[in-house]
């Protein structure tokens, strides 16, 4: 047999194991995105709620602080362990102990939201404290509730500024469902060994997978861009002409 | 008469150690526009702030309908939206465009239909002359343009009280004049308002008393004349004397 060169490699493995990595790339790219989005309404839920101002009640604040030490705990545990660890934790904890056998897949996106919120919360609790606090006293002076406030003005505000935050948390994520391989989750990099020991090339097998993470994280960071930029909105504004002639009146009726 | 709005009773406020306000007493009544002056750190900006309690007194009582609005039980949101403010950053709500800032309060603090609360954003807006910029985003405006939008927003609330607090001092000097107008029109349809201002001019036109407040105290008040032209207080007589001379230098 002739031995094969570099490119010769390259197309044998995309012609006979391309659809593994499409699949492959498939479950990485879900399992990131749909942890990035779970972590992001964790962090957001989270965040906010650790934002929530001091009660003049007693028992409401004793609760509050008990709600903010756990959260506090929750952030610590999973930014001060590896994911790595997370996983094999989890999923052989819940089988050897509540003898619940987790799809694997399942596993793996739950471990990477839980992840990804520990890091939102705070990312989140910034966002909130970077809108201008003029915003909430407005928000209070003209009525509205603290969580009205938060719902229709600081956090539609805090979205926009964390929305970097949380891309980059996106491209961590596409990159580091490759830990989950130890949980046999069949993402990319998983794909990317079990060929690898099927055809005994490993430099070509793992070029192909760098070139795949590269383009995904690549495209992912085009696309938020082009979503920063419509969230922006447009530059200009048209100029209404002319409503309606309205008189003002002069206020009406003393009570 | 059943002309009073709110009458503030012995009021208090302190900042950990430090009091503020030490014991003011002042009332409101229907179609009253209070301008209050005195020097930088009096006070008065908090003053403004206990009144719609974005700063919580520490003592005292706010009488508003013939109950106290500092009572444990008390719908303060409530008040809230009936004491309007303006601030001298403007503070327009940066995500929403400017006919969103004057009908999100409506629909979600009064429960207006949106049909209604938008009718209602631009007969104001229209008084403002801001009309025309309903689709802008607030940071696509001129300073004086985004105060007379927070004025508008501030009136299509319904208040019975604005609170107004140092409205120009943070514009540029072309643009001071399109908000004091504004102003002026309000005070003469018996909007009651009570402004901190450092424009002596336009306080001596529009209002029917005029307070001079130093050191978290009411020190005098009176008619303009009274307290501008022949101030009784030592301290009055001072600061007018000092603001006078550096304006005219
Ligand atoms: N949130 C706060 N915490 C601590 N001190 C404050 C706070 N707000 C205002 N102060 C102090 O209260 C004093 C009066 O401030 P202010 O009411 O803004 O005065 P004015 O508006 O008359 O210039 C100042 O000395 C200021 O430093
Ligand atoms: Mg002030």
């Amino acid at each position: 047999m002739v031995e094969k060169s570099f490119f010769e490699w390259i197309s044998y493995i995309l012609q006979y194991y391309g659809l593994w990595f499409l699949q492959g790339t498939g479950i990485t790219l879900m399992i990131a995105l749909l942890g990035t989005v779970v972590g992001f309404l964790i962090g957001l839920g989270l965040g906010t709620v650790k934002k929530i101002p001091v009660s003049r009640n007693k028992f409401n604040r004793i609760f509050m602080s008990a709600v903010n030490f756990l959260i506090t705990c929750y952030v610590e545990i999973f930014r001060g362990t590896p994911m790595m660890v997370q996983a094999i934790v989890l999923y052989f904890g819940m089988q050897e102990f509540l003898g619940i056998n987790f799809n694997p897949t399942i596993a793996g996106i739950i471990i990477v939201s839980i992840n990804t919120g520990a890091y939102m919360v705070e990312v989140v609790r910034g966002g909130i404290e970077s809108v201008d606090p003029g915003q909430m006293e407005a928000a209070k002076a003209i009525g509205m509730t603290h969580g009205q406030a938060m719902w229709n003005i600081i956090l539609p505000q805090t979205i926009r500024n964390i929305l970097p935050a949380t891309g980059n948390e996106f491209i961590i994520n596409i990159k580091d469902t490759s830990v989950l391989n130890v949980i046999s989750v069949t993402e990319l990099f998983f794909v990317t060994k079990t060929i690898k020991g099927a055809i005994f090339r490993t430099y070509e097998t793992f070029i192909v997978a760098a070139v795949i993470y590269f383009v995904l994280t690549l495209t992912v960071t085009r696309l938020l861009k082009l979503l920063e930029k419509h969230m922006d909105g447009p530059q200009e504004f048209v100029h209404v002409s002319s409503t309606m002639p309205i008189v003002f009146a002069k206020k009406s009726g003393d009570k | 008469m059943d002309s009073n709005i709110i009458t503030i009773k012995n009021l208090h406020k302190s900042f950990g150690e430090n009091n503020i306000l030490n014991g003011i007493n002042f009332k409101v009544n229907k179609g009253d526009v209070s301008c209050i002056i005195g020097p930088s750190g009096s006070g008065k900006s908090t003053f403004l702030r206990c009144i719609n309690l974005l700063d919580y007194p520490t003592q005292g009582e706010i009488i508003y309908k013939g109950k106290n609005v500092l009572e444990d039980k008390y719908d303060v949101d409530l008040y809230r939206s009936k004491v309007g403010m303006v601030f001298q950053q403007f503070n327009l709500f940066n995500n929403l465009n400017v006919l969103d800032n004057c009908t999100v309060g409506q629909v979600k603090v009064l429960k207006k239909k949106e049909s209604e609360a938008k009718e209602n954003a631009l007969r104001f807006l229209d008084k403002v002359q801001m009309s025309k910029f309903i689709d802008a985003k607030p940071k696509q405006l001129s300073g004086g343009q985004k105060q007379r939008v927070a004025i508008a927003r501030a009136l299509a609330m319904d208040p019975e009280v604005l609170l107004f607090d140092e409205p120009t001092s943070a514009l540029d000097p072309e643009t001071v004049g399109e908000v004091l107008k504004v102003m002026r029109d309000l005070a003469e349809l018996q909007m009651t308002m009570i402004i901190v201002t450092h424009e002596m001019a336009f306080a001596k036109e529009v209002s029917n008393r005029i307070v001079f407040m130093d050191e978290g105290m009411i020190c005098e008040e009176g008619s303009p004349e009274e307290i501008l032209v022949n101030p009784q207080n030592e301290r009055t007589k001072n600061f007018l004397f000092r603001f006078i001379v550096g304006e005219s230098s």
